[in-house]
């Protein structure tokens, strides 16, 4: 085992994969001479060359198309978006386009390429670089959505995900670029659509994704101290989803509390506390609870940020009511 | 045709046009493509009217000259692509008719199974990339084909077409720019034809020589007739030697003009009929190449209205073989959402919502 950084996890993923597989190229801003905004891409320029590590002008639009037609050629590309709040300029090539050509083209032409990026809310970087698009994203048919929140998952995940032959969404976070995890020297995929159980317990089920799972597995600490033992759920692959995990753990605690970071409207929350309650209704002794972003943009004041997101607090008071006990 | 033309005319075995010499059954080819597009496109029509043919419905009539063209100066392993008006571009590039006339009547047999119709069709046979339905889509998509052409040196080009109505798109200038920045072997193709569904050229773009709109990215432009096919042959193989000699990529216009509305819903109250009879009568594409076959003594107006009856019959008989068919199958709804589906993960493929 090795200690590396999530931005390092993820680096390893791509070198791997391109040095196995010669369609395999990245592009994005800033991703080639500068070794991308955060560092993601150091030293690939060098390793595989200019054309396999590619430069784009800023114009998001244009590099997620091109990297559509690639792919639809054959190739194999994985477009860099610096963070997903500038992708928001490529919806129409990510959801007219590459989510959408497999299916319409009869399963002539399918698309074979990964967005990724940096997602999720940033440090005091105000509303337009600090949401969670992820809702918008799994809502379409034809795009797998990946959300890791370890250095390990990210590596095997991001490997699964240029291997795979549909257009994956890669939502990574940028506060957790730096965290530090241990990976397998060996090499190891972890295949899309699996859930993990990232803290067993018996007494509420947290489901949560991306940084959230920080959060949730510091709650479940404090609420460990408390008597409550939370099994913590994170699927992973937000698209498709791991219900089967979800559903097995809720049929064993009987309670679901669903923690993430976007705005609450139509979040994934909404949807996998649905699920719990279209299959798993006659396992719950409780309502399903939700602890989710406040639907607001996020403000720049330090104080008021905070207030936006969800807290561990939050989640403790949360879990509580979930298992009567505030 | 020039006294100088007519006389190398007739000492070649074919028609000499601006120097280039077209044997008769090139020129054939070439006229029976565009008369049967026309009379395709005719019967889409008609289906449409009859609701046989349902959603939008863009048809070409009128501009088969450019696909035609533009076909006819590509390498079968080039790359074609365009926007929603597509059935004589996917027609001109060889696709099964019959199969063409299924998708437009949503039956299993369709191009694409049924499930793209009228905007949507895809050949990957030959290297038809769509059929796509949001204006300029298809510019940054066709880039990426030119893209894989560059990275694999493989000699192919890409031949990316859109309107007169997308040129203002931005994703069309965020391609130019790549496309010259590393040089990509595109051909980006405009089809001006005059109007972006009501709205007049110069009711929406500032600079109306479209072939210009290329050059602050010192992208080349070319202006072509577009209801001349040889015109289009000629010009476009230039171009695509352009695209495919290294030298980056080049814009055309191809100047045309569609005889129908925007769709078939649209009755086109925005121009005059003494518009659309000047082009039909004066420039239509079948007609100018029907003329300059007869004065190459290739054709007669007999032996032309004979084949009209011919392919107007085949017209007929594949739409009987296509409405013959049946509609896709209930499976065909969750088939092909992903090409990897996942096992056991909601919603596919086991999964009801």
């Amino acid at each position: 085992m090795s200690k590396i950084t999530f931005r390092e996890a993820l680096n390893q993923a791509m070198c791997e994969e391109m040095q196995r597989d010669d369609a395999v190229f990245l592009m994005g801003e800033e991703v080639a001479e500068y070794n991308g905004a955060y560092k993601v891409s150091q030293g690939m320029l060098e390793k595989f060359g200019p054309k396999r590590v590619i430069d784009t002008p800023i114009t998001e639009l244009g590099f997620a198309g091109m990297g559509v037609g690639a792919a639809m050629a054959g190739l194999r590309p994985i477009v860099e978006f610096m963070t997903w709040n500038f992708a928001i300029l490529a919806m129409d090539q990510i959801v007219n386009a590459a989510a959408k050509m497999n299916y319409m083209s009869g399963g002539m032409y399918n698309v074979p390429m990964v967005f990724r990026g940096a997602g999720g809310a940033a440090a005091r970087v105000a509303a337009q670089h600090s949401q969670s698009l992820e809702n918008w994203m799994a809502n379409v048919p034809g795009l797998k959505v990946v959300m890791p929140a370890t250095p390990h998952d990210a590596k095997g995940l991001l490997k699964s995900a240029i291997r795979d032959n549909d257009p994956v969404v890669f939502i990574e976070n940028e506060i957790c670029y730096g965290d530090i995890d241990e990976v397998p020297d060996e090499e190891y995929l972890i295949p899309l659509g699996r859930a993990d159980v990232k803290r067993e317990g018996t007494d509420i089920t947290i489901v949560a994704h991306s940084r959230m799972i920080t959060f949730v597995l510091e709650a479940a600490e404090e609420l460990a101290k408390q008597g409550i033992e939370a099994e913590v759920i994170d699927p992973r692959t937000i698209k498709p989803l791991d219900e089967a995990t979800i559903l097995a753990s809720v049929a064993k605690t009987n309670r679901a509390l669903v923690v993430e970071e976007g705005w609450r409207f139509a979040g994934i929350g909404a949807e996998v506390s649905a699920r719990i309650m279209e299959k798993g209704f006659d396992d719950l002794d409780a309502p399903v609870a939700r602890v989710t972003g406040k639907d607001v943009p996020m403000p720049y004041a330090a104080n008021l940020e905070r207030m936006a997101l969800p807290s561990t607090a939050e989640i403790v008071e949360a879990a509580r009511v979930v298992c009567n006990r505030n | 045709m020039s006294a100088k033309q007519k006389k190398a005319g007739k000492a070649a075995k074919g028609l000499i046009h601006e120097g280039r010499e077209y044997s008769a059954e090139r020129l054939q080819a070439m006229h029976d493509m565009m008369l049967f597009i026309r009379r395709f496109e005719e019967k889409a029509g008609q289906l449409y009217g009859l609701k046989k043919i349902g959603g939008f419905c863009h048809l070409c009539n009128g501009q088969e000259a450019v696909p035609v063209g533009v076909n006819e100066a590509m390498n079968e392993d080039d790359v074609m692509l365009t926007g929603y008006r597509d059935h004589g571009h996917v027609l001109a590039r060889g696709s099964d008719p019959t199969a063409v006339m299924a998708e437009l009547l949503g039956r299993a047999g369709g191009i694409v199974k049924g499930k793209g119709g009228s905007m949507h069709m895809f050949d990957d046979v030959r290297h038809f990339a769509g059929g796509n339905g949001i204006v300029a889509e298809q510019v940054p998509v066709g880039l990426g084909f030119g893209f894989a052409s560059w990275y694999r040196d493989d000699g192919r080009v890409t031949l990316c077409f859109l309107g007169d109505g997308a040129i203002n798109q931005g994703a069309v200038y965020e391609s130019f720019n790549m496309a010259a920045l590393w040089k990509l072997p595109v051909v980006f193709v405009v089809e001006n034809n005059q109007y972006a569904m009501g709205t007049a050229l110069d009711r929406a773009s500032a600079e109306t020589h479209l072939f210009k709109r290329g050059i602050s990215f010192k992208i080349p432009g070319m202006q072509v007739d577009g209801m001349d096919v040889l015109e289009v042959e000629r010009q476009m193989s230039e171009a695509i030697h352009h695209a495919r000699s290294g030298q980056g990529p080049i814009l055309v216009e191809a100047i045309t003009y569609r005889y129908r509305g925007h769709s078939m819903s649209d009755p086109a109250t925005y121009r005059t009929r003494e518009e659309v009879d000047e082009w039909r009568t004066g420039r239509d594409p079948i007609a100018k190449l029907q003329a300059q076959m007869i004065e190459a003594g290739f054709g007669s107006e007999d032996a032309f209205k004979q084949q009209d009856r011919d392919l107007k019959k085949r017209v007929a008989e594949l739409v009987k073989a296509a409405e013959a068919m049946p509609e896709p199958d209930g499976s065909e709804l969750y088939a092909d959402v992903y090409r990897d589906p996942i096992a056991g993960a909601y919603p596919y493929p086991d999964g009801a919502n």
